[in-house]
């Protein structure tokens, strides 16, 4: 267990929420997600020179591998603006709004007037090369269970678009994400343990929930977080998605972070000094007859092979401080950013079909003693220099401890390695949109629409609805907490029945491998609707969800159709019940009261789905009791 | 930078009290928040309310000046210095290209400090913003203009037709000029008269979107217009820009025949009643048309630089005012360029107007306001009375290039008879006799 107190691990937070508004921040197409593109165009960005002569050294590398970018877009969700084809539209007020409402509700100060910014983005996840960023508000506070959480800002912008692949030459990106308006908060960095460090990043998503103004469902929320601990550097996660990730990846964080400074204080132990990382030798020669098959093929490829050798890394590659952390590890995912498919480095040979000769000449050939290690790179001319420069810098990182970076989290709560960090963000007016000021009339209004506190409203949940504490927070949480409210007063089913359909039968359909996304509000409503008027039983609506979801029928309606659900009346519900009744008088004579469940199973078993169970225990039960009654 | 630009009324006589000026460090107090940033211009037509600020984060924001407390100048800026990237080292053995600008940015650099955009403009700039150049050209370069798109005017056609001369004499194998887009057919136009005999490319360059941001077509632009005026096999005046939404294929179009079709699109420029001359795909000039003009080594040739501004361009629309012509008989006008209905019409009720400008010895032609197609003025009663009043039919000549070549015709003519008989007569290509079977054909 590791003492974060004592590590000094501190933790910024970073929100993105999309917000829910009609159309996008810059255009008037509206938010679409569909992966049906009838629009397919190429660009190329070019990293943009500053007045100082520097350049973005990741986007210059991105730019140098002459990647294209394939953009795919939806006439529905994108036009022109998306495309960079046309300047920006106004700025969208609805948008501001909501983005206002947050900051008045975390107390911040909103600022005088408005200017939109270019910031420069070249990835390809804009189509412009930036992106369209707005500081809306600054400081301000969030409460949480236990401590106040300093904001830094608020700001208001355009999300990116969505990455769908990155392949060999070119990237694919689809356009319908881009533009949708994004509100970013950022928390100043605090102490505490992962646990409390995903409790505050809850405790704000529900603050934006409860303003009712903002997108809800996957990938509608995204984390950035900054991991720091004492001595090393800030270390960013970029786009954790799922809030119960964050404290795994603030865990696997601080124990990497741990990690690569006990290999530090070891390099600081041994003498290692940045100055005994030398230059790379190009051994080719060496393999020519390799059985390595990576090897093999990079050199038939017209490949070289370069080797390094690390002074007093012996050892160190390999050593493994905690589960997973490794310097070499890091090594291979790095060069993977630059374009080969790993590393091989002496702690780990022989192996992989590099034989003892081999290495006997490389070291030979580097010079290596016991105390050292290399570390042998093997790819095309042109580009296996840029990896082997990343290699030498991150040695000399080794000796520093933590390197600053930018990663990105895997499904199961790790972090690898994404690209270096860029420099101070590179921003400039966006001069197509004038500052807009922001009015005292303006804020007047607002300020009546700050929402109550999200703690009063899951409260209400509770003495409203009857809902339990849980599945209070459950339904708030979800995607669906508006329609919840619309469904419990639409029709006069248990609010619970609604709010455990919509959150956990929902999320057991998802987990089953059904795709949930499809269902339509009304859908949902006309399934109430439809238990409602006693069409469908309780127990049937997991039935009818499912067939549903299964895409074998287009509307609830078909759903009942097809289960060949037919409700019983009270009439027939009655002539079920007396039929075993009068079969089984005898058991009610020898079990009274106690016939009750045994009755109530074979009932059942006509009328399952048919008819809410809990109707046939009122009525057996009545039942029961005449007979009972008569028999005495 | 002037000192505290953009700033007015109450915002201005704030920051003159307390002497800070642009890019300087200050720090604004208010009875909400103390503020610390670099004071940046502000914006022209914006109110005189807000004091804009860059804070450390980048980002930019208004303060009120109603709210303001204190402005205090902490400290002066700090220029930045421009550490240029290495050179691109350049073969001397390379083409010899040069690049005249005349406006609009083709490329630039961004001072993420204060904002402002400076234009690259001397070779050694263009060079490091667009380090692939240097692969292909042995460039020079040279500021003739530097005026907004919406500026330019005749007699600039007529210092860079003279310029074309200069530098053709000096031995370029073939001329770049960056053009604002607006008028940039325009000027392709005058220049494919003026220079129609000219024996090495003459490409101009533009860009829909601002070298500033890396998405820009200035520099794919600028590449393939020098990859044009260094390799092409032909000779003439030519517009090189994007030819669809990707930044793969350039079309060259014929200065005469080149049309800005688009308020904002990459592909704006548009061939009208002619395909592109040839696509420029990577560093491959994939030729269309045959039998253009080809490059030849002369290095003088007649240039015929004049062009008259006595001449307008008249839309005909419904309720169109015939005081309209008048007005330009009156003043003096030379000849008027109608662009008329369908196959070249305007109504009766201008006939009067029509017969005075033919006494008064203008030359009045028709073209029409269809933009794709050709005039055809025997079909309807209208157009033979127009024809019969001496109307020219200009075929499927431009609205724009007809008005530049009628200046141009009537600027290089002792007579006008021989600027009538030039009217008719294809020049530069700016009449074609066939209609190709596409609307907007692509090859």
């Amino acid at each position: 267990m590791i003492d974060y107190k004592g590590i000094g691990l501190k933790v910024g937070l970073e929100i993105h929420q999309q917000l829910a508004t009609k159309n996008k921040l810059f255009c008037h197409c509206e938010e679409f997600q569909s992966d049906e593109f009838d629009f397919l165009f190429i660009r190329r960005l070019r990293p943009t020179q500053s007045e100082l002569g520097q350049v973005d050294p990741a986007a210059m590398f991105e730019f140098k591998k002459g990647k294209m970018i394939k953009y795919h877009a939806n006439r529905r969700s994108s036009c022109l603006v998306e495309a960079d084809e046309e300047p920006p539209h106004d700025l969208n007020m609805e948008a501001v709004e909501s983005a206002l409402i947050v900051a008045l509700a975390l107390k911040s100060k909103i600022v005088d007037e408005l200017h939109t910014m270019r910031k420069i983005v070249i990835d390809g996840s804009n189509t412009t090369g930036f992106q369209r960023t707005i500081i809306v508000a600054l400081g301000g506070s969030l409460k949480t269970k236990n401590r106040d959480v300093a904001v830094q800002t608020i700001s208001l912008e355009e999300d990116a678009a969505r990455l769908l692949g990155d392949h060999e030459g070119y990237r694919e990106y689809c356009l319908d994400r881009l533009c949708v308006p994004l509100v970013e908060i950022a928390l100043a960095p605090v102490e505490g343990s992962p646990e409390e460090i995903q409790e505050i990043a809850l405790s704000l998503g529900r603050l934006l929930r409860a303003t009712r103004r903002v997108a809800r469902g996957l990938g509608t929320i995204r984390q950035d977080i900054n991991v720091s601990i004492k001595g090393g550097k800030i270390v960013e996660v970029k786009g954790i998605q799922k809030l119960d990730l964050i404290s795994k990846i603030v865990e696997f964080e601080a124990s990497r972070q741990l990690g690569l400074m006990k290999i530090k204080s070891e390099l600081e132990k041994r003498g290692v000094r940045p100055e005994d990382i030398g230059s790379p030798l190009e051994v080719t020669k060496i393999f020519k007859d390799t059985e390595c098959e990576l090897i093999r093929k990079a050199i038939e490829k017209d490949g070289i092979v370069l080797a390094l050798k690390l002074k007093g890394f012996s050892g160190l590659l390999g050593y493994e401080p905690y589960p997973d952390i490794r310097l070499g590890k890091e090594m291979a995912e790095l060069v993977r950013f630059y374009g080969l498919g790993g590393i091989f480095h002496s702690d780990e040979l022989p192996g992989y079909g590099i034989k003892m000769s081999e290495i006997e000449s490389l070291k030979k050939m580097l010079e290596t003693s016991d105390e050292d290690a290399f570390i042998i790179l093997a790819g095309p001319k042109d580009s296996i220099f840029d990896s082997m420069m990343a290699i030498i810098e991150r040695a000399k990182d080794a000796l520093q401890g933590v390197p600053y970076e930018t990663r990105g989290p895997t499904p199961d709560g790790k972090t690898k390695f994404i690209r270096p960090r860029p420099g101070p963000a590179r921003m400039y007016p966006e001069t197509d949109i004038p500052p807009i000021p922001i009015t005292k009339e303006l804020l007047l209004k607002l300020e009546k629409e700050v929402p109550k506190p999200w703690e009063e409203q899951i409260e209400d949940y509770v003495s409203k609805y009857g809902l339990s504490q849980k599945l209070a927070q459950k339904v708030f949480d979800s995607e669906f907490s508006e329609l919840f409210e619309v469904i419990a007063s639409k029709t006069k089913v248990q609010p619970s029945f609604i709010a455990a359909t919509l959150t956990e039968t929902l999320v057991s359909l998802s987990r089953a491998g059904f795709d949930i996304n499809c269902l339509d509000e009304k859908d949902l409503i006309e399934l109430f609707l439809s238990l409602d008027e006693g069409k469908i039983s309780k127990e049937a609506l997991p039935q009818v969800l499912e067939v549903f979801l299964k895409g074998e029928v287009k509307s609830v309606e078909d759903a009942i159709k097809k289960l060949g659900i037919v409700t019983i009346s009270d009439d027939e519900l009655s002539q079920i019940v007396e039929e075993i009744v009068q079969e089984n008088k005898e058991l009610i004579k020898e079990k009274g009261e106690r016939s009750f469940s045994i009755l109530m199973g074979k009932i059942m078993n006509i009328v399952r789905g048919r008819v809410d169970g809990a109707k046939v225990g009122i009525v057996l039960k009545k039942r029961i009791e005449n007979v009972i009654k008569e028999q005495a | 930078m002037s000192e505290l630009t953009g700033y007015k009324g109450s915002s201005l006589e704030l920051l003159k009290k307390s002497n800070a000026s642009i890019g300087d460090l200050i720090e604004i107090v208010t009875p909400k928040m103390k503020y610390e940033g670099i004071l940046m211009p502000r914006y022209e037509y914006a109110d005189d309310l807000h004091i804009v600020i860059k804070l450390s984060n980048g980002y930019n924001i208004g303060i009120d000046v109603r709210n303001i407390q204190s402005v205090k100048r902490v400290s002066g800026g700090v220029k930045p210095h421009f550490a240029p990237p290495p050179m691109p080292s350049v073969n001397p053995n390379l083409p010899k290209v040069s690049i005249i600008s005349t406006g609009g940015t083709i490329a630039s650099r961004v001072d993420y400090r204060t904002g402002a955009v400076h234009p690259a403009l001397s070779a050694s700039d263009l060079y490091l913003v667009v380090p692939e150049l240097s692969q292909y050209a042995l460039i020079d370069a040279e500021v003739l203009f530097s005026i907004y798109s919406e500026n330019m005017k005749a007699e600039y056609w007529r210092e860079i037709a003279l310029k074309v001369k200069e530098k053709v004499k000096n031995g370029y194998q073939g001329i770049v000029i960056t053009h604002g887009t607006d008028t940039m057919g325009y000027t392709s136009a005058a220049l494919s008269f003026a220079l129609s005999n000219v024996p090495i490319p003459v490409a101009l360059v533009g860009s829909q979107r601002s070298s500033d941001r890396p998405s820009s077509d200035a520099a794919l632009n600028l590449i393939g217009a020098v990859l044009v005026a260094s390799r092409a096999s032909f000779s003439g005046v030519y517009v090189v820009m994007h030819s669809g939404m990707s930044d793969d294929t350039l079309a060259v179009h014929l200065g005469t025949k080149v049309r800005k079709n688009h308020t904002s699109r990459r592909d704006a420029f548009e061939s009208v009643n002619a395909t592109p001359v040839a696509y420029l795909r990577g560093t491959e000039i994939e030729n269309i048309t045959p039998n253009l003009p080809p490059r030849r080594d002369d290095k003088d040739f007649d240039v015929k630089p004049n062009f008259d501004t006595r001449v307008a361009l008249v839309k005909f629309y419904p309720n169109f005012d015939p005081d309209v012509i008048g007005y330009f008989i009156e003043k003096g006008y030379r000849g008027i360029v109608l662009e008329g209905t369908g196959l070249g019409h305007v109504s009766k009720y201008c006939y009067e107007k029509l017969k005075e400008a033919k006494d008064r010895g203008l030359i009045v032609a028709m073209t029409s306001q269809c933009i794709w197609g050709r005039v055809r003025m025997t079909v309807y009663d209208t157009g033979r009375d127009l024809l019969n009043m001496g109307v020219i039919p200009l075929e499927d000549m431009l609205p724009e290039t007809a008005l530049v070549k009628m200046m141009w015709a009537l600027g290089n003519s002792d007579s006008i008879e021989e600027a009538k008989s030039l009217m008719r007569r294809n020049i530069a290509g700016e009449i074609n006799y066939r209609s190709d079977l596409e609307k907007r054909p692509i090859r």
